[in-house]
């Protein structure tokens, strides 16, 4: 691994740099972190030393009450993002392919797709209470348009020739589908995936937090009405953690399923 | 003659759906009263006793939005530079990205209850959650906007002797404006999910108290009305990035459409 970087001096720095900047950069992080509040610039009660909260969340590890809220917060997010995946793909290769739909309904979907999905929490409280419905509620309004505008701007791309070709060539609107526009579709499909689910796990958190759906959400709040800040600051690490997989596990899925696709897409349609 | 037929045929195509799904809820509230969902004459009329009329304008809604200007701009602001010095140095941009990447992939809601431990209860603690919430994909999209800069460029700033200030304001910010763009859209949609539920923990006033307000005392109608308003900031907000983006990325989108006649 080393080699690359005695021959050239100049050029680059050894693969193993980065990685190694990275840990310290994470090191130096909980460094800073350790000395804040031993050091008395912020009060302990507040945030506790990481030492204490990486032993909090270690010891989570064990507790069966924390893996049902691991659990309860990630059922949520799949139930949610495949329903709103389905149901989003669906609408957008029937409205994307046919103009006279596309036409018709661009006013309501830009007028609909900026809505806050927390402006529904009210809504969500009333019709399905603390249960795990708001929160799939949340989700699924939310993650349905970041896939929605993603399959339109797919079909949108959709090559004119290419469908020519297969119309004339005789294939069937199915045969259509799955070998021309599926293809196309399928790398901004992959991007609104990876932004949904982001965005699935934000909301399966806010719900647990603010209407008290089951989950790592309802727990933290439950540790800070508690005052067991410690155990706060564990769980909210655990999140991130969460959070941090969710994102590796997407980009890993979307490199798979796109490894066929032979253009470097710009990630600028996000 | 065919220009009124043009004009009629996009109205037609604006605005038939919407009145058609107007319509339609219209003629289910009108079957029998249904406890949750309002007719839409009398959701009109609330939305404007509540909030045109009444005092909500002024003290709920304005002040929600202060806060959320105020937050997006400083996260903007602070990301934009943030994201320049680090950036610009290979081995900073290194040691602060697993750090940044957990920042950004941690759901900003649970920031909440930190700052209201550590800075309290208030506009500040509010403004703070926004801040602390979309700083990270302003942040992270102007480092990779800064990285992935044209080369080229790069050595024809440095052979021209454009440097410093001068390189930062002509090269580098508008050859990073795409991605930073793009990481400003994800942070107006943060922001206001961070506005409304920042303030539906131990505040008296703002959007999303009013709206918890309504929807605990069952004043149905009214919590329909907090949605559209918040609906409305939400359209709002995007058309006015709409715009800005348009302005800004103009250059970039018509080298796009060069490219893409290509």
């Amino acid at each position: 691994m080393t080699r690359g970087s005695r021959g050239r001096p100049r050029s680059g720095d050894p693969a193993w740099r980065a990685p190694l900047l990275g840990l310290a950069g994470i090191a130096g992080s909980l460094l800073i972190w350790e000395l804040l509040p031993r050091a008395g610039v912020i009060d302990g009660r507040y945030l506790p030393p990481a030492s204490e909260v990486i032993a909090a969340a270690i010891g989570n590890l064990g507790s069966s009450i924390f893996w049902s809220d691991v659990y309860d917060t990630m059922l949520a997010w799949a139930v949610g993002l495949s329903l709103a995946a389905l149901t989003a793909t669906a609408t957008g290769l029937l409205v994307g392919m046919s103009p006279f739909l596309r036409r018709y309904t661009h006013s309501t979907i830009e007028f609909l797709r900026p809505i806050p999905s927390v402006a529904l929490i009210p809504l969500a409280v009333l019709l399905f209470g603390i249960g795990i419905e708001s929160a799939l509620m949340l989700i699924i309004y939310a993650c349905f348009w970041q896939v929605l505008i993603q399959v339109l701007y797919g079909v949108a791309d959709v090559d004119t020739v290419a469908m020519n070709t297969a119309r004339s060539y005789g294939f069937s609107p199915l045969q259509r589908v799955r070998d021309v526009v599926l293809p196309t579709v399928l790398p901004y499909f992959m991007t609104g995936i990876r932004l949904a689910a982001a965005v699935a796990l934000i909301l399966a958190i806010t719900a647990g937090l603010v209407i008290g759906s089951p989950g790592l959400g309802s727990a933290i709040s439950r540790a800070q009405q508690g005052g067991a800040i410690t155990g706060m600051y564990a769980l909210i690490l655990a999140t991130g953690i969460l959070g941090v997989l969710i994102n590796l596990a997407a980009r890993w899925v979307e490199r798979r399923a796109l490894s066929w696709h032979t253009s470097v897409r710009a990630e600028l349609a996000a | 003659m065919s220009i009124a037929r043009r004009l009629l045929s996009t109205a037609l195509a604006l605005f038939a759906l919407p009145v058609l799904l107007l319509a339609v809820w219209w003629g289910y509230t009108l079957g029998g009263s249904s406890f949750f969902v309002p007719e839409p004459v009398q959701l009109a009329d609330t939305f404007v006793n509540t909030w045109i009329t009444g005092e909500r304008l002024t003290e709920d809604v304005l002040p929600s939005l202060q806060r959320l200007v105020l937050g997006l701009f400083l996260a903007i602001v602070l990301g934009v530079l943030l994201g320049l010095l680090v950036g610009l140095n290979k081995t900073a941009r290194s040691l602060t990205e697993p750090v940044f990447e957990f920042f950004r992939a941690l759901p900003p809601p649970v920031l909440i209850p930190v700052l209201m431990l550590t800075i309290g209860v208030g506009t500040e603690m509010q403004v703070a959650v926004i801040v602390s919430g979309c700083l990270w994909p302003v942040l992270l999209n102007t480092i990779e906007g800064v990285r992935g800069v044209d080369p080229v460029q790069s050595e024809t700033s440095r052979a021209y002797g454009i440097t410093g200030f001068s390189r930062i304001r002509h090269q580098l910010l508008p050859g990073a404006a795409p991605p930073i763009m793009a990481g400003v859209r994800q942070t107006l949609s943060i922001g206001l999910i961070l506005m409304v539920i920042s303030e539906m923990f131990a505040t008296s006033s703002g959007l999303g108290f009013t709206i918890v307000q309504f929807q605990r005392s069952f004043a149905i109608p009214e919590m329909w009305s907090g949605i559209v308003v918040l609906g409305m900031i939400g359209v709002a907000l995007s058309f006015i990035f709409q715009f800005v983006e348009r302005r800004v990325l103009r250059w970039y989108h018509g080298l796009k459409e060069v490219e893409n006649a290509a």
